[in-house]
């Protein structure tokens, strides 16, 4: 289970919930509101206040490196380190089933990043991610790039990842998403979380 | 030894050229002959106040006015590296770090020549003290000041490629070893290629300036190959220690990259 209290950063007012095994929660607001920051608060990436633990672990407790693997952010704009795909998958074959999954082909591990589209970089982003093994994936409109059968793709792996008994705050813009993935909602307005009512 | 004295009369005709540039930026209207009149001015000036300083400072033969002046040799030299950053640190760090990295590189250097090669009588005779160290603080600031440029450069343009590995896990070191490499390779290069062009397309001016005052040409060699070898050491450990230094310090304990204690970028350099 994640626990987080009185998580504060510059943009996000005090935000406290839990999240438990096997629970997708979702996370709405307009633009701007500050689901990013929350996410990247979450996985350590700003300067932030506030108790966060996995499994009764505090984050406090243990080297940032480790809290990432286990708590592990996809952006919607992910960074690209290496020239081609290949380069960003140390271990290319492990990654095949979750490459084929996502209907992208197998020769993909050559193309260039420069060429990819904003629904390819997403979906290389959340493989990247999955291949870690987190507990909880920090999931940052990884569909807003897609067609409905892309977001479905992505929805069936994540709906696989929590049947391992895993989590997920997934940010979307997307109502009928929102309801197909979670149960619950968060209402981010002004850098102030709610529970949302629906 | 035996060299040519020069009196000012002979400085005089040789004013004339820079006379002649003035004249000629005046005609075809480039606009440099202010400029110019206040370079040259500034250079008379500074260069004559140097040769009654050292004269002084060689006629006492003090520890402590060699230390000052040495200190204060550093610190006009922290202030150009600090000038030619385009994003400097936050603070104080954007001062004090390529400074204080300099002043122990070079320092370490200059007296690891003066104990073991040189062997001057007192070892800290400024004679040769401030002149090892004015060629090893020149070249030592320019490694600190092109190593730091390229890490700040690196590290704002790939911003999105460092953070997507500390996301999945990866150090701080892991995340910016790329950005570090850069930063040490621009760093060394001038060093490496001075080293492969000198006596072939460059005489060095130290190696000339012996050979005018009557020193045999392959003595002189030989003290322009231990100064290189001096510049090489005091470039690479000023640059290594304050590329590190400022790879931490845009980092954090939590493996975060700190751009916040990054200035923002200045126009003009």
């Amino acid at each position: 289970m994640l626990s987080v209290r009185d998580l504060h950063r510059p943009g996000l007012l005090d935000a406290s919930f839990d999240l438990a095994d096997r629970e997708c929660v979702a996370v709405r607001g307009p633009s701007g509101a500050g689901k990013s920051l929350l996410l990247r608060a979450i996985a350590d990436l700003d300067l932030n206040d506030g108790v966060v633990t996995l499994d009764d672990r505090s984050r406090a407790d243990m080297p940032a490196p480790q809290w990432r693997r286990l708590v592990t952010y996809v952006p919607a704009e992910p960074g690209w380190w290496a020239e081609t795909v290949g380069g960003h998958f140390p271990d290319w074959s492990g990654a095949a089933s979750l490459v084929d999954a996502l209907s992208l082909p197998a020769a993909s591990r050559d193309w260039p990043i420069a060429r990819l589209s904003t629904g390819e970089r997403q979906r290389f982003a959340l493989i990247r991610a999955l291949l870690l093994r987190p507990r909880v994936l920090l999931l940052d409109e990884p569909t807003s790039g897609l067609d409905p059968e892309g977001a479905a793709a992505v929805e069936r792996l994540v709906a696989d990842h929590l049947a391992l008994g895993n989590s997920a705050i997934w940010v979307t813009h997307d109502a009928e998403q929102a309801g197909r993935v979670a149960a619950r909602s968060l209402a981010v307005d002004h850098g102030r979380l709610t529970e949302a009512s629906r | 030894m035996n060299f040519i004295a020069l009196d000012y009369a002979d400085l005089a005709i040789a004013a004339l050229l820079v006379v002649l540039n003035g004249a000629l930026s005046i005609a075809l209207r480039l606009g440099l002959e202010r400029q110019l009149a206040i370079a040259t001015a500034r250079m008379i000036v500074q260069l004559l106040l140097v040769g009654v300083v050292l004269t002084t400072l060689f006629s006492i033969v003090s520890p402590t006015w060699t230390a000052l002046a040495a200190l204060a040799m550093v610190l006009f030299a922290g202030r150009e590296i600090m000038a030619r950053q385009e994003r400097r640190l936050k603070g104080f760090w954007a001062y004090g770090l390529g400074t204080s990295c300099m002043l122990v590189a070079a320092s370490l250097v200059t007296i690891f020549a003066l104990l073991t090669q040189l062997q001057a009588d007192p070892w800290y005779h400024p004679r040769y003290t401030l002149p090892l160290l004015g060629m090893i603080l020149g070249n030592t600031m320019t490694g600190i000041s092109l190593g730091l440029d390229t890490l700040t450069t690196a590290l704002v343009r790939d911003r999105g490629a460092i953070e997507a590995q500390l996301m999945l896990g990866a150090t701080r070191r892991e995340a910016l070893l790329p950005a570090t490499r850069a930063a040490l390779r621009s760093a060394l290069m001038p060093i490496v290629n001075s080293m492969a062009a000198t006596g072939l397309v460059s005489l060095p001016g130290m190696m000339t300036g012996q050979i005018l005052a009557g020193v045999d040409p392959v003595e002189a060699v030989k003290y322009q190959l231990l100064i290189m070898f001096l510049i090489a050491g005091g470039t690479a450990l000023g640059a290594i220690t304050a590329v590190i230094a400022a790879g931490y310090r845009l980092t954090d304990a939590r493996h975060r990259l700190r751009l916040d204690r990054l200035g923002p970028a200045r126009d003009g350099i």
